[in-house]
């Protein structure tokens, strides 16, 4: 609605739109993408077809999906907003009872030999919803505790069905996802003061429920908290990844073993090299200089997300494109905070490297609505 | 609604200020990122260095002993063995064939040894150690030692390997243990560490696969200083494992060993079962094999022996196999027709020899008939019109009913490989399995366990040990895990009125101890075992009405695989049941000939300390029984056989 005070015929149109799209984000997710592809092709030892091959494959569509919605207005994504949020949600109930099992939890549909996580849409699609809720809301409400009550309840919802896969590590992105979105929308810093004191309490009634009738986790998540705390209880077992991941990426040294040279990957050390923990490949190989270069293009990636938000006077813009910035942060954070040690395993891939389809096509999703958002920005 | 320009500014600037809050955050995190990065790549660079290049060497793991097993007096049915082997690392041998070569001269090694070292090096990591003979002698392994400085990348080593000291008596309730292949590893999320060492062992099929996780124990892990060609110089630290636990069986090795023994060569099943608790005693199958053949790698001429015999020695018949029951069904088909109300205790029926149903004849086996025949005749004498009569009145699901609620085509869970569910049809099933609709022919074969009815000689032993105790007996083969008892299954009281229980356990009675019986010649006369049973003989082919014409052929003029399948159940001591039994010969003929004899000298086994007592054998055949049982192949106390059973 606030979109309709702009002059639309300023927007590009046809063809047209591909000179306007913000082509800086388009080359460095490329980039970090391709950066992927040769982690996977030394990680297989040299061989396309294990992983690599496969990924670009993933990529490619990805991409082309990427433009499809680039050139789309956003001001009709923005009117989708409600209809993927209930989508998302759907996913998410059916996954909840015909979903495939893995890793002792429930998380992804098999369709047609792909893997498709319900948890990874909603991420978007609360993204979207929640930027088009404060896009219509009249910004003198915004504060007010009925309006508050709506995004915390439309957070709260796909929370508490991803908490129930169960999948830690994606309703605590998915939470704070909401209350970002809702802190940027500007939602008095009072609610945030007053939410942070629950959580520390929450954390402490966690730890405290431990071995009692009422333990609020499964007893591997308890696992995980103990073996983050002290992985080498357990050298064999549940810390074995933690530290097998700082073997290798401290290994690397300042420039690397060189690529296809790191042992600890190639000789099968690392579980789940390929997937979350892909970045301990590259600290190997490529060192601290390759790993601080990669530093640099997610850190990019994010500072050219935030100038476009910025630069957009569409409040819906606005929210949405810093929303999916927050939302892509928080994947790199919480895994390289997991991956070096500073953080619990928690399975959260790593945006654009890690091996895996669903992860991958969302980001491009997303990131097509990044650039809808730029194409179509008020001008 | 439009909003006016001052508060459209207002707001974008409030979300501008809190964007590059966060965005400092994010920096901030960033920064912490690149500090931690900092601080293991460059300056802990030196310490993780080393870790990763110790860590091609540096922890490995120590297997743990596997679980053993016990029968349930504690006699040891599996057991481990010291096992010297000899394993080479590629990478520290350097050139790999010359060192082979010097090996060759230090210790026997077949081509096939060889053959198989290279084959294998092919396939793994440099790095990784390779066995290459293994089940050596102490001399061997010294020899390799001695020779240590002219064998790079060569180290002896010992192990652990299973070993059953019973062989063959417990091939098809224990199974064995084999290395872990890829299928073990596939549907595995996470596999234990352990079974990624080359070589290790896991448990295939029977009690060893099924038991694998009690029996598998906990690896513990040494960590050792290697020298430059990868010879292990020192122990920094060694942290034991956990050794599996040790599992006992309610088996009594002897019951066992005597009713392995009885079946001889016959391709036959056998079951003993304690009916107050389910727990069984002896199951046997028959003929067997040495599972320590397979531990040790089976040769071909072997398993291809094994795989052609046409007594199929691999299968596990107790509970793989199934068997038309015969007329050990005819309790079943009783006790549902007298449960529904349709006879009494004291019906009689005419039997004329057949009785013509849809232009087709069902003979009775006396073709001269039976004449008037009450409940207790028709089980005495094993009169089948009797049954045809009364199953058409009570119905097909009546008697399915009956079968299942008995133990019949259900799956009883021990903890054996592919135990079958057998078929106890209804109309339901046959619409389901077959397409068709149920037709009265078929309830009046299934009456005398013919047609579509398929048991286990398990589900027989559950079905007698229920009928002996009015209760719904669960079978249990795992007496204790690790020390700890497991629970004796529940077993309810059965829906059946106790007098209409006691008048069919009376015809069992009957059937070997009343001068008609089918199986009187296998009475017992010791008044404090004393037992009942029943016989059954079930056809494998059909008999057409020509051969019928030309007098029905005997058994022993018919090729083995066409002859009748003998079965027979028991329980005894009859006033007070201890035990129940099952025996199945395949293609033996007679239920009272081929199949009761057995079944009471194992009931008589199991309810004795030793050999089954002459006294409690007629008098008139205790010479020859007591020819039988010396002759009888069986083990001495410490388990080992008579005659060398290994090739």
């Amino acid at each position: 609605m606030s979109f309709l005070e702009y002059r639309v015929k300023f927007v590009p149109t046809g063809l047209r739109k591909i000179l306007y799209m913000n082509w800086p984000l388009v080359v460095l997710v490329t980039a970090v993408s391709a950066v992927g592809w040769l982690a996977l092709y030394s990680i297989a030892g040299g061989r396309m077809e294990v992983w690599a091959g496969r990924q670009m494959q993933v990529f490619g569509l990805g991409a082309a999906l990427m433009f499809v919605i680039a050139f789309v207005p956003i001001w009709f994504w923005r009117n989708m907003s409600l209809l993927a949020y209930l989508g998302s949600l759907l996913l998410l109930l059916v996954v909840e009872f015909f979903g495939t099992v893995g890793m002792g939890a429930q998380r992804w549909l098999e369709l047609g030999g792909f893997r498709l996580q319900p948890s990874e849409l909603m991420k978007v699609a609360l993204i979207m919803l929640l930027a088009a809720y404060y896009d219509w809301l009249d910004v003198k409400k915004v504060s007010r505790p009925l309006w508050v009550a709506v995004p915390v309840l439309l957070t709260v919802i796909p929370t508490v069905l991803v908490l129930m896969q169960p999948n830690l590590g994606t309703a605590l992105i998915l939470l704070m996802i909401g209350g970002a979105v809702m802190l940027l929308a500007g939602v008095s810093w009072w609610y945030f003061a007053g939410v942070a004191s629950l959580i520390a309490g929450a954390v402490a009634a966690i730890m405290l429920s431990r071995g009692t009738d009422w333990q609020l986790l499964h007893d591997y998540q308890y696992r995980r908290i103990d073996t983050f705390l002290d992985p080498t209880a357990d050298p064999l077992g549940a810390g074995y990844n933690i530290i097998q991941a700082q073997i290798a990426l401290g290994s690397g040294g300042w420039s690397g073993k060189g690529f296809m040279q790191g042992t600890q990957s190639r000789l099968n050390f690392l579980p789940e090299k390929h997937t979350d923990f892909i970045f301990t490949t590259l600290g190997e190989e490529f060192g601290f200089v390759g790993v601080f270069s990669l530093l640099v293009l997610y850190g990019l990636i994010l500072l050219f997300c935030y100038v476009s938000a910025l630069q957009n006077k569409d409040r819906f813009s606005t929210l949405l494109i810093l929303g999916i910035a927050v939302n892509f942060f928080l994947y790199l954070a919480i895994n390289l905070a997991m991956v070096m040690g500073l953080a619990p395993v928690v399975g959260v891939p790593l945006p654009f490297l890690s091996y895996g389809g669903s992860a991958m096509l969302v980001l491009l999703v997303a990131f097509g609505l990044i650039q809808s958002a730029h194409v179509h920005r008020p001008r | 609604m439009r909003r006016s320009p001052k508060e459209t500014e207002d707001s974008a600037r409030l979300t501008h200020r809190r964007a590059l809050l966060m965005g400092g955050a994010m920096t901030a995190m960033f920064a912490v990122l690149g500090a931690r990065m900092r601080y293991l790549s460059v300056d802990q660079a030196d310490q993780f260095k080393l870790l990763a290049e110790e860590n091609r060497i540096s922890i490995r793991l120590i297997p743990p002993a596997r679980g053993l097993i016990q029968d349930r007096n504690g006699k040891l049915l599996a057991g481990n063995e010291q096992n010297y082997r000899v394993i080479i690392t590629r990478e520290d041998a350097g050139d790999v064939h010359a060192v082979l070569a010097r090996l060759a001269y230090v210790i026997p090694l077949t081509a096939e040894d060889l053959d198989r070292t290279a084959k294998e090096m092919q396939r793994s990591s440099p790095f990784a150690p390779i066995t290459v003979a293994d089940r050596l002698t102490w001399e061997d392994l010294s020899k390799v030692a001695l020779n240590a400085p002219s064998l790079p990348g060569v180290s002896p080593e010992f192990g652990l390997s299973r070993i059953y000291p019973r062989d063959t008596d417990f091939a098809h309730v224990l199974g064995y243990v084999g290395p872990v292949s890829e299928k073990d590893l596939e549907g595995l999320d996470k596999p234990d560490a352990l079974l990624t060492i080359p070589k290790f062992q896991i448990g295939k099929i029977g009690v060893e696969r099924w038991l694998e996780n009690d029996l598998r124990g906990k690896a513990g892990t040494r960590r050792i200083e290697v020298n430059a060609v990868g010879r292990v110089m020192r122990e920094l630290e060694r942290v034991e494992g956990d050794p599996g636990a040790d599992i006992r069986l309610t088996i009594d090795a002897d019951v066992q060993n005597f009713v392995q023994a009885r079946l001889g060569d016959e391709s036959a099943a056998a079951v003993v079962m304690d009916v107050t608790n389910g727990d069984v005693i002896a199951i046997v199958s028959s003929p067997s094999f040495d599972p320590n053949l397979f531990v040790r790698g089976i040769s071909h001429t072997d398993y291809n022996g094994l795989m052609e015999n046409d007594h199929r020695p691999l299968a596990n018949k107790t509970v793989q196999g199934v068997y038309p029951p015969g007329s050990t069904f005819k309790m079943v088909t009783a006790l549902a027709a007298l449960k529904e109300g349709v006879i009494s205790v004291n019906t009689t029926i005419r039997c004329p020899g057949y009785i013509e149903f849809g232009g087709r004849r069902f003979h009775c086996w006396k073709r001269a008939g039976h004449g008037q025949v009450d409940l207790e005749r028709s089980l005495t004498e094993s009169c089948d019109v009797y049954y045809y009569e009364i199953a058409q009145k009570v119905g097909i699901d009546k008697i399915a009913e009956m079968g299942r609620a008995l133990g019949l085509g259900i799956r009883h869970d021990l903890p054996m490989s592919a135990i079958a569910e057998g078929v106890m049809p209804d109309k339901a099933w046959k619409l389901a399995s077959q397409k068709a609709e149920w037709r009265i022919g078929d309830t009046i074969n299934a009456s005398i366990g013919q047609g579509y009815v398929l048991t286990s000689p398990l589900q027989l032993a559950v079905m007698t040990a229920r009928i002996a105790t009015g209760r719904a007996v669960v079978p249990r083969l795992v007496r204790s895990i690790d020390g700890r008892e497991t629970a004796v299954p529940d077993a309810p009281r059965l829906e059946i009125g106790t007098e209409i229980l006691n008048r069919v356990r009376a015809g069992m009675f009957a059937v070997v101890n009343a001068e008609r019986g089918t199986a009187k010649s296998s009475r017992i006369v010791d008044p404090d075992m004393v037992w009942a049973g029943k016989t059954g003989t079930s056809q494998v082919r059909n008999i057409t009405a020509a051969e019928r014409a030309r007098g029905v052929i005997s058994n022993d003029q018919l090729p083995w695989n066409r002859r009748d399948h003998a079965l027979f159940v028991g329980f005894a001591p009859y006033d007070k049941p201890r035990y129940a039994v099952s025996v199945v010969v395949e293609h033996g003929g007679g239920g009272s000939t081929a199949a009761a004899p057995i079944a009471r000298d194992a009931i008589l086994r199991a309810m004795s300390d030793g050999l089954p007592p002459l006294t409690a054998y007629p008098a008139s055949q205790r010479n020859r029984i007591e020819a039988m049982l010396a002759k009888l192949p069986l083990r001495d106390a410490t388990g080992r056989a008579p005659t060398p059973t290994r090739a």
